[in-house]
């Protein structure tokens, strides 16, 4: 498919991308670009220039502070997080990882792509929001810290705003997590899922059900189901579910990532 | 804007359209036609080549992107007029119909063995997880890469 005429850029640093961004409304950020690309061959989106963020060593490592605390690049891909050593302090990250799609697109998909694009069957949005995740956002005027539950605004809508960018994702230790979905296929697309971890009490986030991530907490994992209930959903119906089935695996499924979260 | 890339062994240089997605230019500009256009969506993995090392799909990557890559497509594996014991295997097992998708196939495989030469059965199928077989010869082409595994 040839794509619609687009202007290409290459920035040397993060300080650079933020100027071309900031420059031209019409810019876009290109991370992994294994959604963006695609979207634009369907010409879902036509930005005027693609700022392109691949090469920028600032957006990318893994670092494990002393307090178990995890930093993760923006820029780094799920095969790279999957091979990192550093990564293990939070083990469901890589096994959530494994379960995108296939190897080509996570040798090349990014995190930071991921939670920004914020497509609602994402896995990454209901894992980040379950394990209480801090993304950094820089723009001009400066750089800021957001937690995962207010980052996500909507469908393909962050707090990430124009001319400003995602640096990296900051994950607490941890392991008593889990996630759950049911997909199109063996590691496909999310019908729904959920990502749950456990920290004296339970808290869950439920994907695919709403335009961002539902987080339910509950005192037990016995209790998850009954507050999903409560949290009168209102999922889209579509040709892989209707709203009544989705309601349906929003409790099985956060119910099963709550009990995997519990057990470990 | 100028873009040089070594492909299989040889440098090239061209002037690439932004827009223009690296199949199109291997194929278009280069002539490199092994590595094919399937679904044109990222699905389908039938344009899978190895940029600087990394296997990935080829529809989902500017040219302009591989400025200055190594890459190697299906052409280089027999670039010496002899298959690689892969493609041998493929040949011996049958592991391919129309074979559409067995340039991608191939260069998914490669990419494993190399990674990991000797893959258990469950690593070779989430290996190929990428690369979609619409004869649905799957059986074959997972004997294949086992039969080079083992």
């Amino acid at each position: 498919m040839l794509l619609r005429e687009v202007e290409y850029a290459k920035p040397a640093s993060v300080a650079e991308a933020l100027g071309l961004l900031a420059e031209n409304d019409g810019a876009r950020a290109l991370a992994g670009g294994q959604t963006l690309i695609n979207v634009m061959k369907a010409r879902a989106a036509s930005p005027d220039a693609l700022v392109d963020l691949n090469g920028l060593d600032e957006l990318k490592g893994i670092e494990l502070a002393a307090d178990g605390t995890l930093t993760i690049g923006a820029m780094t891909t799920y095969s790279e997080l999957m091979a990192s050593a550093e990564a293990k302090a939070r083990p469901i990250l890589g096994e959530v990882c494994a379960t995108i799609a296939d190897v080509q697109v996570r040798n090349r998909g990014t995190l930071g792509g991921n939670v920004c694009s914020n497509d609602p069957t994402n896995h990454l949005p209901p894992l980040m929001c379950a394990i209480g995740a801090r993304m950094t956002i820089v723009g001009q005027a400066g750089e800021r810290e957001v937690p995962a539950e207010e980052f996500f605004l909507g469908v393909y809508m962050t707090a990430v705003g124009p001319g400003e960018l995602l640096t990296r994702i900051a994950i607490p230790a941890g392991k008593h997590d889990g996630f759950a979905a049911v997909t199109l296929g063996a590691d496909g697309t999310c019908i729904c899922n959920a990502a749950a971890s456990v920290n004296g009490s339970v808290r869950v986030a439920i994907g695919c059900v709403d335009a961002v991530p539902v987080v339910i907490t509950a005192g037990s994992p016995d209790e998850v189901a009954a507050a999903v209930r409560a949290a009168d959903l209102d999922p889209p119906s579509d040709v892989h579910a209707s709203a009544e089935y989705r309601r349906h695996l929003a409790e099985v499924l956060a119910t099963r990532a709550a009990k995997e979260a519990a057990a470990r | 804007m100028d873009v040089t890339v070594t492909v299989n062994g040889h440098t090239y240089e061209r002037d690439v359209e932004p827009r223009k997605l690296l199949i199109h230019f291997l194929r278009d500009d280069l002539d490199l036609t092994g590595s094919h256009v399937g679904c044109d969506t990222g699905n389908c993995g039938a344009c899978s080549v190895i940029v600087n090392g990394t296997l990935l799909k080829s529809c989902m990557m500017l040219a302009v992107q591989a400025n200055g890559a190594t890459i190697e497509t299906v052409e280089g594996l027999s670039a010496d007029g002899q298959l690689t014991a892969l493609q041998q295997a493929f040949h011996e097992h049958h592991a391919l119909q129309c074979g559409y998708c067995t340039p991608g196939m191939l260069m998914s495989a490669t990419a494993l063995l190399r990674e990991n030469p000797r893959p258990s059965e469950d690593e070779i199928k989430k290996a190929l997880q990428g690369n979609i077989c619409r004869c649905t010869g799957y059986w074959n082409i997972v004997e294949a890469v086992k039969a080079v595994a083992e």
